[in-house]
This record gives structure tokens, C-alpha cells and sequence, in this order.
């Protein structure tokens, strides 16, 4: 096994040389894109190959794994070399982005190789995000798919400036410069909307070696650069030192209580040690005392370092905060409009909450609204009320409290965020800031001297709202009136607010999607507040099957007393019983969309209370809930 | 700035802060090889003047090189870290060993142990220095990698890492591997190494040592554990490692490169891989794959 190159003794003139030609090479990272089987994996290893990075050993294995596989003059099935996954193997695509790392005698490159398949678009998007360079494969044989328009559009939205459009298998059509010619003309007529800084296009065959480190001589018609140079060549040059300076605090460095400084990483621009600088969030400003490292004080820190800052005065700070210089500071808002990818199989639906997380800020945001749905065939917008997985629309966004951000378009560290799901912590989607809302800065709370306090104490009660949330038919009605009841005859003023009362009314617009569901405990939470702000006892009956809209009622009371009581009835029980006769209509397929019959009830995993409707009468659970309501009054 | 170098090392500092900032208990891993003495250097850097905000971990199996072993408590006086170091006490008893249990071996002092480790130890992040250029499976694994409740990773539901924006939430139970080493190759570790003159262990350089030659590969008889065949006598061969495990599985290499810049001379020039001589990957194609959907690192 053993290599066996027994190097002579070097000089150290020889390790010198080496790095200095190795510093003097710049980093390019691409990616490579299009359709399932139009060769990105292929193209990949034929990259790594030609340009002698794989190794002995793996190329071993590499022309055993290919046997029986379509495989070219080399014997070698180069896909093989970067679909490491056994799935991947098994099916033959891609599943996942692979980064791969090859660098030549000009430049060091860092691919990232995304799938093909519709499936894991959100995969390709990822890619995207970083990259500089896109390869966008075409096969010769089918030209133009959804895919390509799909792929270039998400390139797009995501700022790759420099595009190649690589037709692939040009051998399997004679290596016809009519076939080129037509794909590309189309190409450029297709993306003339999408902006990007450079097109090129390039005739290949990954199988065969065509155009890929040299020119081929089976296309002399073709007259621009191999793929290899193409790659070595294109100015990127996107020289993030000159533009305006972001910091995002990463982390509070405080080893001791003489040491107090901000680490985090240079995002963009330049800033040096005595310049003035402002907090995004308190607008205060300092200046710089001094730049940290472990390798000693710098004078200056730009773009990409990764430094600890510390200040010449005292100023509170944390996490999330971004540091600036006076005069270019980000917006600074709690509303923005963006183009978001939804990346998860659950839609997404305006009034959600979800977690938004930029630079190092993490908020509760919701999507306020949903301009629209991109047709990413057509590029043609079209009104949607929600999103599926791989789509892309413009949204509006809310976060719980203002936060830094720029355009995308200008800066991409702090204009791209991702959103996260409450519960189950997953990666939703993916978005880039278009600007802040103007009247987000100019709305604010109008104050009135008389308050909730004020009115609470004219009844002598505490406002709160009582959310009861279970089946249809598990009795929350029931119980609902009882508890009003001797409420009211206890002298307290209470409202109840009626799922099928509501719905004849304020929200008779709506159906019972998952989206308009949403929508509906949004409306319903509203008013709960507001009538709790007026001092009433607001007691809501809904079946509100989703844990996060129950969470998003209680985010909206915000500082009001918020109980929320399960009557917990098992679905057997409320099916028998079927006051309305609902359960029967949906058995029958009359009724879609029914709770407990073909849509889900997400039981409470910690609610303030527990009714059990089989178990307790109506009377026993109005008791109950009685206490905890007068008890918490008492409390006060 | 645009130097490859210096743009590997800054985005390791910032992953090594975003798990001090975003976790409650993390923990590096520590085993002693080049890459774990990168990763030490880029924690101290990532924190100075505060001392890494986290204990090290190492997994032993008890069949590491003594070279390792001393080289480790070295490093833990002079750099004042707070070592842990975790054996897997069940395998020791049962005198589960390299030369009689194969990949069991493995599973049980490195995958079992490692388990047991984190799960005792209540971390949420275990830091490693994993690199993608390594194997196939690494090259698809994000930096953040997420873990079950029973350490498992899933290939194929993996969250998409956008920009420098890494999703550090975990339900309960849950954990996180990170990996800030990602996208170093090998050749830029060893040029790291020599750029900053950090500590190695000496086996890296070559050396005259006692080795025997078993079905092609050079193994070092380190201590008088190691079972020599009928016939089998170690001789002195001037050899040196490309990677550091157990010493019983571990192949050294013939090479005269006995300094940094020989070493880095050498690796630039050869046709063969990192990993050709670690054992435990070869088995069959996917393994490393199935090893990490196990909880392996």
C-alpha cells in the first residue's frame, strides 16, 4: 500500500516557494446546478479527475465501484466519486449538497454539488447562499426544464451574479452546434428578467472530457473557454471590505472584570481602532479602544476576520446587537417585505409565529401577509394563501422587536434569514430582505390615560382570557355558558366568544383550510385582547386544533392573564355524542377538512387545565374552571 | 484577506463561538491527532483572553499510542483546559480488544464509548474535528449536524445551512455535532500546523520505530500488548503517520519526512489518501455512513 514517495531533504527555500504560491491563490466557491441526470456529479468528478486530485487509492475503488455502470473511455463512473451516500448510490441522484475541494495552478475552489431533484431544491438554495459562481447544466438531448428556469430563478433571488450555462451530453447529439445554439438563444431569452452580472455558455461532454480542461476538437465551431479556465478566470471580485461596516456581537468575551469585549466576525467594511461606532438597537455610540486577537492588537479589521472589539466606555450590549459606524447604520425595523423559499414539507401560512434568525439576532416573526406566488416556469406572479414546499413568494414579515438588517441586494451576511419552526426546530425556509416597511417606523401605539388597569378596577375583576380549546362536541360550549353564568351572577363581567358565532360574523370570509384556520385564532385572539384590555373576563370557545396558534393566542394577550383549559374528551365519546350531527356528515364525505375525522388535533401538551369531559359532568368542570378563574382574581 | 487560509481559520473562530453563545453544555472532542491540535488552537484563539468556555473530551480506548497519551496531559497542563477523559468500562471488562474483535472493537470502545460519553455528560454540542475532504459521507454532513435522542443522524432530513445562519435550536435530549474544520483539507491542516508552529505529537514526523508488516500495512508495536504471529519480528523501519488511532490499527507510512516542511512536501506530492491506512473504513462501501447514522463522529 504504502506511497512510498521518499521525498529528498528540502530546503526551506522549497516550503517557502510553496506557500507563497499557495497564498497567492484566491478562493472560488461555485455550484453546480440543473435538472436530476443532466451530469452535475458526473461534471464534478470529471473536474476532480482531470485536474489530478484524486488519488491513487481512490481511484481504485472508485473503477471497482463502476463496474457495471455507463461509465466513458476512463472506465470510471465519476459520479461515483461525490454521491457518498448509500441512498444516493442506490437510486442514483443526489440527495444531498456535497462540498467538494480541488484547486488548480491559479485558484483553489470549494463546489458545492446540489441536487438535481425537485424534492431537495431547498438543498440547491443552500448552495446558492454561498456561492459566487453557478454551473447551470442543461442535457443537449432535452434542453430548457422546469428545473433550469426553477434553479436560475433561486440564483437569482439569491444573488449569484456569474452564471455558465453548461450544456451537457453534447455527444449524444453529434456534438451539433445547431442543438447548442438553439438551448443557449432560449437560455438567454429566458433569464434576460433574472439580472445576472455575466453569462456564459459552454458545449460539454463530463463523460468524455469534452471542453472541460482543454478544448475539444470535436467542436471546433466552439469559440469560447473550456469549463476549467472559465472557472480560473471570472472576476468575482466582490470586495466586501468597502462596503458600509457590520458587526454583529456574537459573543461577550468577559474572562474577568477588567475585560469586557464583543467577539464576533467582520461582516462587512472596515473599521479601525479610535472610530466612532453605534449600537443598532440603543443607537449609542462609543469608539473603538481596541481590536483583540490571540496573536496580538491589529489596527484595523475588515470583512471576514474574526476579532474581539472592546470599547472605550461602559454600554449595554449583548448578543444579536450590531455594531456600526454612525451615518451608515442598517435599517432598523420590526417590518420588512422579503422573497422567502419554503423549504419544508408543512406550508407556510401567514399568521404563524415562527423563530427568525439573522446575523446573530433571534426573533419571533410572523408572515403578516402573502403578496404572492412566483410561477418559477413563468416568472409570473399569482396570488396564493399560502406556500408549499420548494416555492417562492413575497412576503411581509413582523418580528416581535425591531431588528438590524440591509437589502439583500446590498449586503447578503445581513439581509439573509432563515425561519425556524417553534416546536420541532426545523429549518422552514429561507428569505432575502427586499427593504423595511416605511409605516412600520412611522405606527406606534397610540397611549390613553385611561387603561386596562383603570377599567379592571371600575369592575373590580381581573381581566383575562379564559381559552378553551378540544373536539367538537367535547363539551367546551357547555361548560363555557355555566362558567359565564355564575360569573355573571357573581357580579363579574364576562363575554364569550363562540367558534360558529364568530365565524357567522367577523370571520365569515373565511373556510377551513389549515391557512384560514390560522388566520381564524389570529382574528379571534385580536379581539380577546382587545376586550380584555376593556376589563371584561373573555371566555373563548374554539376548537383551535394547532398548538401554534393556541401559542400565538397567548403571545397576542401578551400580559394578560391567559388560562387555557383542555376539555379533553376522547374523540369516541364527542363522536356519539355529535350534538350537530357534524361527525356523521364528515364520516359521509360531506364535511372535508374536520377536526378529529381528516384533520388533526394537536392535543395541548401543557395546558393551565385539564377537563375530563368523559369523566366530569359539565357542572363539576364549570366548578373547576370557576376556581381557577375567581382564584387567580384573588391572587391580583 | 481573501487568503484561503485565513478565511478557513476566521470561519472555524466564528463556529466555535456560535456554540459557546447557542448552547448550554457543549464539549469539545479531543483525540490528540493533527486535527484535534488545529481545532485546540483555533478554541484558544476563538475566546483569548477567556479560556475556552468548555472541558475537552477524550475518548480511550485504551489502545492509543503512549506517545498520545502523554502528549495529551502535556497539553492539558500547559494550556490549563479542563480535560475528561472516558473509557468505555464495560468493554475494558470484557476484554473486548483490536486483535480479536474487529469492528466490534470500534463499535464498542469508540462508537459505545462516545455515547455513553455525551449521554452521561448531559452535552447538547460535542465539537469535532471531522473535515469533509476526508470521505464521502463527510462531505455531505453540515457543520452543525443534529442528532437524535439516541445520538442517530439522518442523511436524508439534515437542515439546510444558509449563509453563516446555523439553526442551533434541539428539543430536549437532542444534540448537536459541529464540526468547524468542515472545509480544511487535509493539506490545509498541515500548512496551518506549520504557519502558526503548533505542537503535534512526534509520530507524525518520521523516525526509525518497530514495526511489523501485516498483509501490506506497517503496523508499530508500541507496547507488549501487540500479538506477533509465528515468524513475525518487528524491525526498525524509518516510518512516520499520516493519521493517529489505536495503535493496532493504525498503518504507518515509509518516509523520510522528518520535519514540517518535509511532511507538508510529501503530502502535496502523493497519490494516495489520508485514510488508506486506517482499517476501520475500508470494510465495505457506505460504512463510515452507517458508522455515523450509529453515533459515531
Amino acid at each position: 500500500m504504502s506511497s512510498a514517495t521518499a521525498p529528498a531533504p528540502c530546503a526551506d527555500t522549497d516550503i517557502d516557494l510553496w506557500l507563497a504560491r499557495q497564498t497567492g491563490k484566491s478562493l472560488l466557491r461555485f455550484l453546480t446546478c440543473g435538472s436530476v441526470d443532466d451530469g452535475k456529479s458526473t461534471l464534478i468528478g470529471r473536474l476532480l479527475y482531470d485536474s489530478q486530485m484524486i488519488l491513487d487509492d481512490q481511484l481504485a475503488s472508485l473503477k471497482k465501484d463502476s463496474r457495471n455502470r455507463h461509465v466513458g473511455e476512463e472506465g470510471i463512473d465519476f459520479s461515483l466519486l461525490v454521491d457518498g451516500l448509500v441512498a444516493e448510490r442506490e437510486q442514483g441522484i443526489t440527495i444531498d449538497v456535497a462540498y467538494r475541494f480541488f484547486s488548480t495552478d491559479r485558484r483553489k475552489f470549494i463546489v458545492a454539488d446540489t441536487p438535481g431533484h425537485e424534492q431537495y431544491t431547498r438543498n440547491m438554495a443552500t448552495g446558492a447562499s454561498n456561492a459566487d459562481v453557478a454551473l447551470l447544466l442543461v442535457d443537449a438531448r432535452k434542453g430548457l426544464l422546469t428545473q433550469t428556469r426553477r434553479h436560475s430563478f433561486i440564483l437569482s433571488l439569491f444573488g449569484v451574479k456569474h452564471v455558465a450555462l453548461v450544456v451537457n451530453k453534447i455527444d449524444l447529439m453529434d456534438y451539433s452546434q445547431e442543438v447548442f445554439a438553439r438551448i443557449e438563444a432560449e437560455y438567454r431569452a429566458f433569464v434576460t428578467e433574472l439580472g445576472f452580472a455575466s453569462l456564459a455558455a459552454v458545449p460539454i461532454s463530463a463523460l468524455r472530457g469534452d471542453n472541460i480542461v482543454a478544448k475539444s476538437e470535436r467542436t471546433p465551431w466552439y469559440t469560447g473557454s473550456p469549463l476549467l479556465s472559465y472557472l480560473e478566470d471570472i472576476a468575482v471580485d466582490e470586495d466586501r471590505t468597502q462596503t458600509p461596516f457590520r458587526f454583529p456581537v456574537q459573543w461577550v468575551n468577559r474572562p474577568n472584570l477588567d475585560f469586557r469585549g464583543f467577539s464576533g466576525t467582520v461582516a462587512s467594511g472596515t473599521v479601525r481602532v479610535g472610530d466612532e461606532i453605534l449600537v443598532s438597537s440603543s443607537r449609542k455610540p462609543a469608539a473603538i479602544a481596541r481590536i483583540v486577537t490571540m496573536d496580538g492588537d491589529l489596527p484595523e479589521a475588515a470583512a471576514e476576520q474574526a476579532v474581539t472589539l472592546v470599547l472605550d466606555r461602559e454600554i449595554d450590549i449583548s448578543r444579536g446587537d450590531v455594531l456600526t459606524h454612525s451615518g451608515q447604520t442598517p435599517e432598523f425595523s420590526n417590518q420588512f417585505q422579503a422573497e422567502l423559499v419554503w423549504m419544508a414539507d408543512e406550508p407556510a401560512y401567514p399568521g404563524r409565529s415562527y423563530l427568525l434568525k439573522i446575523g446573530s439576532q433571534v426573533v419571533p416573526a410572523t408572515i403578516t401577509d402573502l403578496k404572492h406566488r412566483t410561477n418559477v416556469n413563468t416568472l409570473k406572479k399569482a396570488a396564493a394563501k399560502r406556500l408549499e414546499l420548494n416555492e417562492v413568494g413575497t412576503v411581509t414579515i413582523a418580528t416581535d422587536r425591531p431588528i438590524a438588517f440591509d437589502p439583500y441586494n446590498t449586503n447578503r451576511l445581513t439581509g439573509g434569514f432563515i425561519l425556524i419552526d417553534r416546536i420541532h426546530n426545523l429549518t422552514l425556509g429561507a428569505g432575502t430582505i427586499a427593504y423595511g416597511l416605511q409605516r412600520a417606523r412611522n405606527l406606534s401605539y397610540q397611549s390613553f390615560d385611561v387603561n386596562r388597569e383603570v377599567r379592571a378596577g371600575m369592575k373590580g375583576q381581573t381581566p383575562q382570557i379564559v381559552w378553551f380549546t378540544g373536539l367538537s362536541g367535547s363539551g367546551k360550549s357547555t361548560v363555557a355558558n355555566l362558567l359565564e353564568k355564575r360569573l355573571t351572577a357573581e357580579g363579574k363581567h364576562a363575554y364569550i366568544l363562540d367558534g360558529d358565532n364568530v365565524r357567522h360574523g367577523l370571520n365569515k370570509d373565511l373556510g377551513f383550510t389549515d391557512a384560514a384556520r390560522v388566520e381564524n385564532i389570529r382574528r379571534v385572539a385580536e379581539v380577546a385582547r382587545l376586550m380584555a384590555d376593556a376589563g371584561l373576563i373573555v371566555i373563548v370557545s374554539f376548537i383551535s386544533p394547532f398548538a401554534n396558534e393556541r401559542r400565538i393566542a397567548r403571545e397576542i394577550a401578551a400580559n394578560i392573564r391567559f388560562l387555557e383549559a383542555y376539555v379533553d374528551t376522547p374523540l369516541e365519546v364527542c363522536e356519539a355524542r355529535d350534538p350537530k350531527g357534524l361527525y356523521a356528515k364528515a364520516r359521509a364525505g360531506q364535511i372535508t377538512n374536520f377536526t378529529g375525522v381528516d384533520s388533526p388535533f394537536e392535543v395541548p401538551q401543557d395546558p393551565d387545565i385539564t377537563l375530563r369531559g368523559a369523566v366530569a359532568s359539565s357542572e363539576e368542570m364549570a366548578d373547576i374552571i370557576y376556581e381557577r378563574v375567581v382564584r387567580t382574581d384573588q391572587a391580583k | 484577506m481573501k487568503e484561503k487560509r485565513q478565511r478557513l481559520e476566521a470561519e472555524s473562530i466564528e463556529i466555535f463561538r456560535e456554540v459557546a453563545a447557542s448552547f448550554a453544555r457543549p464539549v469539545m472532542m479531543y483525540s490528540i491527532g493533527k486535527d484535534s491540535s488545529v481545532l485546540l488552537h483555533l478554541a484558544r484563539k476563538a475566546f483569548y483572553p477567556s479560556s475556552i468556555p468548555f472541558p475537552l473530551l477524550h475518548i480511550d480506548t485504551t489502545w492509543k499510542f503512549s506517545q498520545m497519551i502523554g502528549f495529551r496531559n502535556r497539553m492539558a497542563e500547559e494550556y490549563g483546559f479542563e480535560l475528561r477523559v472516558h473509557t468505555n468500562a464495560d468493554g475494558v471488562a470484557q476484554g473486548i480488544n483490536p486483535f480479536d474483535h474487529g469492528s466490534a472493537y470500534t463499535d464498542i470502545m469508540k462508537t459505545q464509548a462516545l455515547r455513553q460519553a455525551l449521554s452521561s455528560g448531559g452535552y447538547d454540542a460535542a465539537i469535532g474535528g471531522a473535515r469533509r475532504d476526508e470521505e464521502k459521507s463527510r462531505a455531505k454532513d453540515r457543520i452543525f449536524s443534529h442528532r437524535n435522542a439516541h445520538h442517530a443522524w439522518d442523511p436524508k432530513n439534515q437542515r439546510p445551512e444558509l449563509w453563516r445562519l446555523f439553526n442551533t435550536r434541539l428539543a430536549p435530549g437532542e444534540s448537536m455535532r459541529v464540526y468547524p474544520l468542515s472545509n480544511w483539507t487535509e493539506l490545509d491542516i498541515w500548512t496551518y500546523i506549520y504557519v502558526e508552529d503548533i505542537p503535534i505529537v512526534p509520530l507524525y514526523f518520521a523516525r526509525p520505530r518497530p514495526v511489523v508488516e501485516r498483509s501490506g500495512t506497517l503496523i508499530m508495536v508500541d507496547d507488549d500488548r501487540f500479538r506477533l504471529d509465528k515468524g513475525e519480528t518487528p524491525t526498525e523501519q524509518v516510518v512516520r503517520f499520516r493519521t493517529l488511532g489505536c495503535y493496532p490499527l493504525t498503518g504507518a507510512i515509509r518516509s523520510n519526512a522528518a520535519t514540517l516542511a518535509e511532511i507538508i512536501m510529501e503530502i502535496q506530492g502523493s497519490r494516495t489518501s489520508e485514510r488508506e491506512g486506517r482499517l476501520i473504513d475500508g470494510d465495505q462501501a457506505g460504512s463510515m455512513e452507517k458508522k455515523k447514522q450509529e453515533g459515531y463522529f
